[in-house]
């Protein structure tokens, strides 16, 4: 191949020993474009122009072609349709590094406070966090009061701590000298980019604008309600929620109790487990169980999900304290009649009448109604069921693809607490990575206009998102402001008189890729 | 043979590149057709970029970016829709239409993104490969697809595609409020005298033409192109070749 002096093939590039190689070889061969042809730049372009950079090659300078997403793990039985696809895609990479130019980073401040939204567990736990490390952080809670979800329930697996141990920490937020609480709040507008977002908070209509380095989403989820499941009514036929209240007041007074799990969820409209609901009904049915032994407990289950040691632990517990496990189908779902369940048991092949008087439901947590907004406002990706989607699900599990934005908590997925708080803590110290510097590096790779070519027709400012260009009030031209540019290369695509670069994304780089794929004319 | 469609596809990085990404991760399979060039924005797919795809000998170009409402770039992905839509329709006129798909896939839908490409690529393997295998039609339509090109990078195209959506939607410069429908006629009317008139140009680019001439070449009334050669003339795009006997030829003199 033209212009490639070495070529080495490695197990794992992206391993220790495979940076090496990439650094040692720069020097070595004198190599002044580096092409990886691995995996996605979406997750490992960052790793690979580090190691560029540590070299003393400009990081600009290299070139990643994925051919791991788009070949090998996409045409796993055409091996070698796949190998053709994978050599035109390695051409037209290196083509287009050959085209490649130096940038330099730009440099933005950063203002050393955050926001986090949503005051749950999730949400304090961050801001407690942040605030802690002595940064100003300012939390949106749309209640009137702080707390969420956790407010509602009675205790909390598997330690069966009373949940007001868990919501002491309010006490100490509210009286933090580095928090800003915004109570019956939403977030009513954002601009801005890494470093330096701009907020605005309505409060009762009141509007007050911030300025924060970083965003943290914690709105965590709702229960779904109930109504239309299983004849829920309210009274004898309940959610797993409304049993926290009757159990936080003591009233429990049923001595037949049947919990039904899985309503509503892993079904063709919700295909996801919700994670917390197995836990929380094994919870409540021991704590049933031991208050009064008497009283019969059977929890009708498609699947019990109790991970790890400890809360398999806490379901032998349970099993222990004579709570009865009744497995059913789908298929035939148990049916609610007067005074007894009928569940069908598909070991002995017949139903079951199992009398109650009290049923609860476990239905799943589902996504807050307002995540779609808030992601439209913020600009990060919501999921297939409306619960925001991070950067990556191994790598960079509480990041967004947005630079300076972080999820935690069931904002997230259906976390329960334990899970919550750690990803939270990730959050927070996600967060102070970019709060605790006084300076940022943002991406070279901006629009830019050529004098030469441009008539100041002012296409380009209308065009432009983020009103990143404006008119030079000397020369009439057009000028970007490279901060504020993203490099989206909207511009680029529509000037008239073709005067906008689109560095790294270039007109002659693009061509040169359609042009070494398609042939010559 | 069996014919095996060459694809490209140009992916936006939040969305449709991280959909094809996630395929892969969920090791969802589909054909091996389609090369990607990723991009940042599906904004950033300047016209040109497909022509020059299907004059390099490309059977079908897929373009693939956030859902409308969800692009990272706030507005990219309309700006894209504006430009694709113009774009089929200048295809259109040299029956390439067909071949340009413009979709949505989010981060979450590499299924979605496997299944486009898929079908994408059944549709073009129906259609065939791309008329420029006709040795026939190679010719006239490299002339046509270049005409098209040039139309596309030439000025006024592009300033009434990039305005489209402030003249739809704020009004132009006049204060006046145009509706789609009407800015559908005036872009089609600009489309279809642009693409003749760098139709013009392609035919005379090397050796000067007489108006009977190129009317007879492109096909056009002589009335009419001598109406464009007037407007290339005065863009400065054109100019007098030579006259034999009383009789002028033009050539095309570039900016």
């Amino acid at each position: 191949m033209p212009n490639v002096v070495f070529s080495q093939d490695n197990l794992y590039t992206c391993s220790e020993v495979g940076l090496t190689e990439i650094r040692e070889n720069i020097k070595e061969h004198n190599l002044n474009r580096v092409i990886v042809a691995s995996c996605s730049p979406r997750t490992h372009e960052p790793l690979f122009r580090s190691a560029c950079q540590e070299a003393g090659l400009n990081p600009y300078l290299f070139e990643m072609v994925n051919i791991r997403d788009q070949c090998s793990w996409v045409h796993m039985k055409e091996n070698e349709k796949a190998t053709l696809k994978a050599k035109d895609l390695i051409r037209m990479g290196v083509e287009k590094a050959t085209l490649l130019e130096p940038l330099e980073k730009i440099k933005v401040e950063v203002t050393p406070s955050a926001v986090v939204i949503g005051g749950g567990i999730a949400g304090m736990t961050a801001a407690l966090n942040l605030a802690n490390q002595d940064f100003e952080t300012n939390i949106i809670e749309k209640e009137s009061e702080l707390g969420g979800l956790v407010n509602k329930l009675n205790k909390i697996y598997p330690t069966n701590e009373d949940t007001s141990q868990l919501l002491s920490i309010i006490d100490v937020i509210e009286n933090h000298k580095n928090l800003k609480i915004f109570k019956s709040a939403t977030l009513e507008k954002v601009d801005g980019f890494i470093g330096n977002y701009n907020i605005s908070i309505n409060q009762d209509n009141n509007i007050t604008e911030i300025k924060v380095g970083t965003i943290i989403v914690a709105t965590g989820a709702v229960p779904l309600p109930p109504d239309g499941y299983y004849n829920y009514n309210g009274k004898n036929i309940i959610s797993q929620l409304e049993l926290e209240q009757i159990l936080k007041e003591d009233k429990v007074a049923a001595k037949s109790i049947a919990m039904i799990q899985c309503v509503g969820c892993r079904n063709e409209e919700r295909k996801y487990c919700s994670n917390i609901c197995c836990m929380s009904a094994l919870k409540n049915a021991t704590l049933i169980k031991e208050k009064d032994p008497d009283c019969n407990v059977t929890i009708l289950f498609r699947d019990i999900q109790t991970l790890g040691t400890r809360y398999e632990n806490y379901y032998r517990r349970a099993r222990e304290l004579g709570i009865i496990f009744m497995k059913y189908v789908p298929d035939k779902p148990p049916l609610i009649k007067d005074d007894y369940i009928e569940v069908y048991n598909e070991f002995m092949n017949q139903d079951i009448g199992l009398p109650y008087d009290l049923i609860v439901l476990s239905t799943p947590l589902i996504a807050n109604e307002d995540s779609e907004t808030i992601a439209k406002m913020l600009k990060v990706p919501l999921e297939e069921n409306h619960f925001f989607l991070e950067a990556h699900v191994k790598l960079r599990p509480v990041d967004f693809a947005t630079d300076g934005i972080f999820v935690c908590g069931s904002a997230h997925w259906p976390a329960d607490i334990a899970e919550s708080v750690s990803q939270a803590n990730a959050a927070a110290s996600r967060a102070s990575t970019i709060l605790s510097k006084d300076m940022l590096e943002v991406e070279g790779s901006t629009a830019e206009v050529d004098d030469n070519l441009c008539v100041g027709c002012e296409v380009c400012i209308t065009l432009c998102p983020y009103n990143a260009i404006s008119k030079d009030e000397e020369t009439d031209l057009a000028v970007v402001n490279k901060v504020v540019c993203k490099g989206c290369g909207v511009c680029g695509a529509s000037c008239p008189e073709n005067a906008i670069i689109i560095h790294h994304f270039t007109k002659n780089q693009i061509l040169s890729e359609i042009i070494t794929y398609g042939g010559e004319v | 043979m069996v014919f095996e469609p060459k694809i490209l596809g140009f992916l936006c990085n939040w969305c449709s590149y991280a959909g094809a990404d996630l395929a892969g991760v969920s090791r969802i399979q589909y054909p091996t057709n389609i090369r990607v060039i990723r991009v940042m924005c599906s904004g950033r797919v300047d016209p040109a970029f497909v022509v020059e795809a299907f004059i390099h000998g490309i059977d079908g170009v897929l373009v693939l970016g956030c859902h409308l409402g969800d692009c990272h770039y706030i507005s990219g992905n309309y700006e894209a829709e504006i430009k694709m839509k113009m774009l089929s329709k200048m295809l259109g006129l040299v029956g390439l239409s067909e071949r340009l798909r413009l979709d949505w896939v989010s981060a979450a839908e590499g299924n979605i993104f496997a299944q486009f490409v898929s079908e994408f690529t059944e549709h073009i393997r129906t259609l065939g490969p791309s008329p420029l295998k006709d040795k026939k039609k190679k010719d006239d339509l490299i002339d046509n697809l270049n005409a098209i090109n040039n139309a596309l990078c030439d000025q006024r195209l592009r300033a009434l595609v990039a305005r489209q959506r402030i003249i739809t939607t704020e009004g132009n410069v006049y204060e006046e409020l145009v509706n789609t429908e009407k800015f559908e006629v005036l872009l089609d009317d600009a489309l279809e005298k642009e693409f003749t008139r760098h139709k013009i140009l392609e035919k005379i680019k090397v050796k000067g033409k007489s108006v009977p001439e190129i009317a007879k070449e492109i096909e056009v009334e002589p009335h009419i192109v001598l109406r464009h050669i007037v407007t290339l003339r005065a863009r400065g795009l054109v100019d007098v070749d030579e006259i034999n006997e009383e009789i002028p030829t033009f050539i095309s003199i570039g900016k």
